[in-house]
């Protein structure tokens, strides 16, 4: 056997410390939390309401990205013109900004100085501590992963393809949803679980625009607040715990397996 | 046919300018050049899959310059075949159909290719699973299957094994007889180009270098450029005087008198014999000379003999070189026929 040198060892303490780094806080407070008290939580009506609202603002949040993301990913990755770059950019802008500048930010358009803010008011739209508002917030920040995984995975569909379909008689919406879209459709659901991931685990933003009603990050940290660490860790397994099966049982239903002939 | 006029394509860096082609209905056209030319280009030019910046496409008399690639009845076929991975072959093969107005026969024509094609035994399988013969040809019968007026393919038999490839192009020899498709396929294979197209043209850097039938360009290249491109290797610039020409102190003669005083002439390599004695037969040009180089070809030597100043490069069999015993230094003889030299 080749005898292992000095990098080798080197690589093999700094990749344990890593993961001990991730691992080591997660796992203790996954289980600091008796059974007795993860079960008086789940029963908190207060609780249930808020970890619902996080995944129902979520997946809205998604939703539109989808919508409005999907074309805009296409064309990211199909086309090439002056100005591509900066377009790029500006997505990403969503990325780079502090949080609660994010949660200011939308704040300053949607209040009574701005005419779009007083364009919805008389619509009877309310941002500042409504739904709406939390959903405005979680796009906003959660968009951009879904538009930069799915363009990625529009680059990866050769063009030749969409010719071919197109040589063939299909139109160009034919071609996209016959062989562009479901070719992407992995993509597209990687896409729509980072965006939801980056929405649910949104604070800042949100606790500016909406304290109420409570998502459940904004839980957490009220209980955190108020009675201390021991109150705030049973919310936060059962968050953690609910997301990451709804995100698994995604991937496992919507996924096809790899066909065979 | 296909009427193509003054044709413009501007891709950044690389530009299409000026083509000018016409195809007769049912040709099958061979389009040549060198990596890089634009024959892609120019075919999805053709299938209205990249945009024209000038120029008109006509097929059939109809303007298509404008029309979308769904409506112009092009089929395109590509190197790497493109078949459609998440759809059986039954489904690729049949993806066409819904957009087509005639449907009735379309079982009828489905079972006959997947007969004359031989490939009954894929239908329920995915692309990926698939030897690359076979999925050239899948992608012929989608191609074929919607009946198109003209089909392109682009470099169909590159990405063959030699034993496939004479076995497709038999194939597309055969369909091209059987239908009345005009074919238009780009490829850098003379024998391919030889065995199968009754027309052809050389692309060079975004033009058209020359058109014509395939035997004229292969045996009459009207620029250097395209002598060098189909194998001519005994280029020379020339001064012409009547059916004269000298090559620095060698006289040669040439078929016809040329309108310039001043040009090329070219000698295919395979029409330059060696021998060991001055050839006694009509041939005209004859010149003793030195073996300056033997280059192994395979089946071929590439023997090169400078006569004087000037070296011929010729094509000689492993056998002949043996029994003439090439070597370098040998002293020998090269001839070749008036009617062998093209001059442009």
């Amino acid at each position: 056997m080749v005898k292992k040198g000095p990098f080798y060892w080197v690589s093999i303490s700094c990749g344990m410390m890593v993961l001990a780094f991730i691992l080591l806080p997660l796992v203790e407070m996954l289980t600091a939390p008796s059974g007795a008290m993860l079960k008086e939580t789940i029963h908190d009506k207060n609780v249930v309401r808020s970890i619902w609202l996080s995944i129902y603002t979520a997946m809205a949040a998604a939703g539109i990205s989808f919508v409005v993301g999907t074309p805009l990913a296409y064309v990211l990755a199909r086309s090439h013109f002056r100005g591509k770059h900066l377009i790029e950019s500006i997505i990403d802008l969503p990325i780079v900004i502090p949080h609660p500048v994010v949660g200011i930010a939308i704040l300053s358009v949607a209040g009574k100085n701005h005419w779009l803010g007083t364009l919805m008011s008389e619509l009877g739209i309310r941002i500042m501590g409504s739904t709406t508002g939390i959903i405005t917030v979680l796009t906003f920040v959660g968009m951009p992963f879904y538009i930069n995984a799915l363009k990625s995975g529009f680059e990866s569909i050769s063009p030749r393809l969409e010719n071919v379909s197109r040589s063939l008689g299909a139109s160009m919406w034919s071609t996209f949803i016959r062989i562009t879209f479901p070719l992407a459709w992995r993509s597209v659901l990687v896409g729509l679980i980072m965006c939801s991931a980056r929405a649910i685990s949104e604070f800042g933003a949100v606790v500016v625009v909406a304290y109420h009603p409570m998502i459940a990050p904004v839980l957490i940290y009220e209980r955190y607040e108020a009675y201390g660490l021991k109150y705030s860790q049973p919310v936060a397994v059962w968050l953690v715990l609910i997301c990451l099966t709804l995100f698994l049982a995604l991937r496992v239903l919507a996924l096809p397996r790899k066909k065979t002939s | 046919m296909i009427e193509i006029e003054g044709l413009r394509v501007n891709l950044g860096e690389f530009r299409l300018r000026d083509i000018d082609l016409s195809i007769d209905e049912g040709d099958f056209f061979v389009l040549m050049g060198p990596t890089g030319a634009g024959k892609t280009v120019l075919l999805e030019a053709i299938a209205g899959l990249t945009p024209v910046h000038g120029g008109t496409i006509r097929i059939g008399g109809r303007d298509m310059t404008r029309l979308s690639p769904e409506h112009r009845g092009i089929g395109i076929m590509y190197q790497d075949y493109s078949l459609f991975p998440h759809l059986t072959i039954t489904r690729n093969i049949t993806y066409g159909l819904r957009y087509q107005k005639r449907r009735k026969s379309s079982e009828k024509l489905f079972g006959q290719l997947v007969d004359d094609l031989g490939i009954g035994h894929l239908l329920k399988r995915y692309p990926e699973t698939l030897s690359g013969g076979e999925l050239q040809r899948v992608a012929l019968a989608r191609a074929l299957m919607v009946e198109p007026k003209v089909i392109l393919l682009d470099e169909p038999l590159s990405a063959l094994d030699q034993s496939f490839r004479e076995e497709i192009r038999l194939l597309l020899k055969k369909i091209h007889r059987d239908s009345h498709i005009t074919f238009f396929m780009v490829t850098h294979d003379f024998s391919e180009a030889l065995t199968l197209a009754t027309k052809a043209a050389i692309m060079n850097s975004g033009a058209i270098a020359q058109t014509g039938t395939i035997r004229d360009i292969f045996q009459k290249p009207s620029s250097s450029f395209v002598a060098n491109f189909v194998g001519m290797k005994n280029i020379f610039p020339v001064i012409f005087n009547g059916t004269e020409t000298r090559i620095s102190a060698l006289t040669i003669e040439v078929p016809q008198p040329h309108h310039n005083s001043t040009g090329h002439i070219a000698v295919r390599p395979e029409d330059i014999v060696i021998s060991l004695k001055p050839f006694e037969s009509s041939i005209r040009n004859s010149f003793p000379g030195t073996v300056r180089g033997i280059i192994d070809q395979g089946f071929l030597y590439e023997v090169h003999v400078s006569v004087q100043d000037v070296v011929f490069k010729s094509l000689v069999t492993k056998g002949a070189a043996l029994d003439l015993g090439l070597d370098i230094g040998a002293a020998v003889y090269i001839s070749f026929k008036s009617s062998a030299v093209h001059i442009f």
